[in-house]
């Protein structure tokens, strides 16, 4: 078991290798961070100190292998716009947004666990149907315009939820008013991860279900229920654990989105920021975090299914 | 010969009543956005009428900021949607399926090293990937053409290779590779043939998808510019409170046409899926 883990390491490093390099090629052919400096009141000579300061007068090879030197030292870098430390960016800002994706993973299986297994089991019915229907529309609503109908419902018309930010100004506080600022952006994000998930738990299901062990304990006149519960859903749930890690990055992608438009003082906020004003180090920081998740999520899956399912080999 | 080949994948199709409706309705939505210039009743582009009016009898869906036909201008954003959905979707399904073939035929390093690559495009946020290299581009119609093309080919790589990996275990193809037939023939002749259908399907909902991140892309205002119409950036308006509230029109049509188009075409494509599969006969 440990040599497996190990084998899933060492391969995860590599590929965490590549990723960043990939990162750092397309950031650094996105331009210049000097282009963002350009001004009347910004002479040549600032220009080319800036440059030297933050490397950019070098190769593209030197810059990043002396971002990885820094990083491999734990050093992530300095914002150039704010000039505050990268790590220290990313974590007043990673609380909100794992708060907001754990809560609208967690609220999006809840929507479409018991809709996959209920689809499934009443297969070819009106009912799975209409759920298999409701989990396309899920699906096909564009994040950003449902939360353009949320905000003009529950905002404008009835005035019930506050529209932006995590907590009301001046006033702000209190678990409750959090909560009030999360419903609206968690509800966006969890309808998409619903729409996905309840195709793809119908599908788990319906293929456990025609599994001869599920035969054998009908047979044995087990009530339909019992066999569903016991058996049936059991092992359905290895699947879907499964796909919780796969989601991590299009959940973070809808959340990049989410906060833009509910001004939710996430990860997504300070990268679009990042990406709009080519704040390198910031970039690089939020790519690295998010492919080591990314991969973690992978790994932790992996292990969690060679500890469950006896017929994988390692 | 032919046609009866087709016959019982058409019956089967036909039995999703659902995705008969919706495949006639997405003809008609293509229909009018591909006669866009003969249906529409004025110019996209300028002014007709007076700014910011609710629908009426003259503009059925009313008039923009500047008295532009709101009508008219969906009719045109359609067009571009549509065309940025084809467009990206046939760039990344080519690149995929090359890529899957390659990977899934031939093994060994070139597998180890496509599917090494493939995994690190998807583990990589798909929409940062999107927005720095929407950065790096002008951004544009082409540009987002091209940026959602080559970042949505890894599923269908995975796709490819997964179906060429059981065929290769097949006897025909095993007879063919002991005929010493070329390579070339064995690949796009025999191999190709046979991994189309669910390469078609998958293709269907890549094809919502693109529509759907260039309609986020250009909302962001990172994909199609102004004044071209894209159905995402006719949404972009809604940002201000004014527009949300007090003038719907502006907003409410393109973001259902959107929806409509996507759902369409997954209903579409979950029914082609049950079609092309011969074990529901």
């Amino acid at each position: 078991m440990w040599k497996y883990i190990l084998k899933k390491l060492l391969l995860a490093i590599p590929l965490l290798f590549g990723i960043t390099v990939i990162d750092y090629a397309i950031m650094s052919l996105a331009g210049s961070p000097l282009d963002m400096l350009v001004g009347p009141r910004v002479s040549q000579g600032t220009l080319a100190a800036r440059a030297a300061q933050w490397g950019l007068d070098q190769s593209f090879l030197n810059q990043y292998l002396h971002w990885l030197g820094e990083v491999l030292r734990g050093n992530l870098g300095y914002s150039y716009k704010s000039y505050q430390p990268v790590s220290e960016l990313i974590g007043s800002h990673i609380g909100p947004t794992l708060l907001l994706m754990g809560v609208s993973m967690v609220l999006g299986l809840i929507m479409a666990v018991p809709a996959g297994i209920y689809s499934a089991v009443h297969r070819y019915q009106k009912r799975d149907y209409a759920v298999v229907s409701a989990s396309f529309l899920f699906s096909s609503i564009p994040g950003f315009f449902l939360a353009l109908v949320l905000i003009y419902l529950f905002t404008v018309r009835l005035g019930w939820l506050p529209s932006s930010g995590m907590v009301t100004a001046g006033v702000g506080g209190g678990a409750l008013d959090v909560l009030r600022h999360l419903i609206m952006p968690a509800l966006v994000l969890s309808v998409g991860v619903a729409g996905g998930n309840i195709r793809y738990i119908r599908s788990a299901v319906l293929e456990i279900l025609e599994m001869d062990y599920l035969r054998t304990a009908t047979a044995k006149g087990m009530g339909h229920k019992i066999v569903i519960r016991r058996h049936a859903v059991r092992n359905a749930l290895l699947p879907i654990v499964t796909v919780i890690g796969m989601q991590i990055p299009t959940l973070f992608g809808g959340a990049v989105i989410v906060e833009q438009l509910f001004s939710w003082p996430g990860l997504g906020l300070i990268t679009m920021n990042a990406v709009l004003s080519r704040d390198y180090p910031v970039i690089m920081g939020v790519c690295l975090l998010s492919a080591v998740v990314v991969l973690a999520a992978n790994l932790i899956t992996d292990i969690l299914y060679a500890l469950v399912d006896p017929t994988i080999k390692y | 010969m032919k046609s009866s080949k087709y016959r019982p994948i058409i019956r089967r199709f036909c039995r999703h009543k659902m995705a008969v409706f919706c495949l006639a309705l997405l003809t008609v939505l293509i229909l009018m956005a591909l006669l866009a210039p003969v249906i529409s009743p004025y110019s996209p582009q300028k002014p007709t009428g007076q700014f910011n009016q609710p629908p009426s009898a003259q503009h059925i869906l009313g008039t923009d900021r500047i008295g532009r036909d709101m009508f008219s201008r969906i009719l045109y954003a359609m067009r571009v949607s549509l065309l940025v959905g084809f467009l990206a979707t046939a760039i990344s399904t080519v690149i995929g399926v090359l890529l899957g073939l390659v990977s899934g035929y031939f093994g060994g390093a070139a597998d180890k090293i496509i599917m090494g690559f493939t995994d690190m495009v998807m583990s990589f946020p798909y929409i940062l990937l999107v927005l720095v290299a929407a950065a790096i581009f002008r951004p544009g119609m082409w540009s987002i053409i091209l940026i959602l093309g080559f970042v949505d080919w890894p599923g269908v790589a995975r796709l490819v290779r997964g179906n060429v990996l059981s065929l290769k275990q097949t006897n025909f193809i095993k007879g063919d590779v002991t005929a010493g037939m070329p390579r070339r023939y064995i690949l796009f002749s025999e191999i190709l043939p046979n991994t189309i259908a669910p390469v078609l399907v998958y293709a269907t909902s890549v094809f919502a998808i693109s529509i759907l991140d260039e309609a986020a892309l250009s909302f962001l205002g990172m994909g199609v510019q102004p004044p071209t119409p894209s159905l995402g950036n006719l949404l972009n308006g809604a940002e201000s409170l004014s527009v949300l509230t007090g003038k719907p029109w502006l907003w409410l049509p393109a973001g259902a046409v959107i929806v409509l188009l996507a759902v369409c075409i997954n209903f579409v494509g979950d029914a082609l899926r049950d079609a092309f599969d011969p074990r529901n006969s």
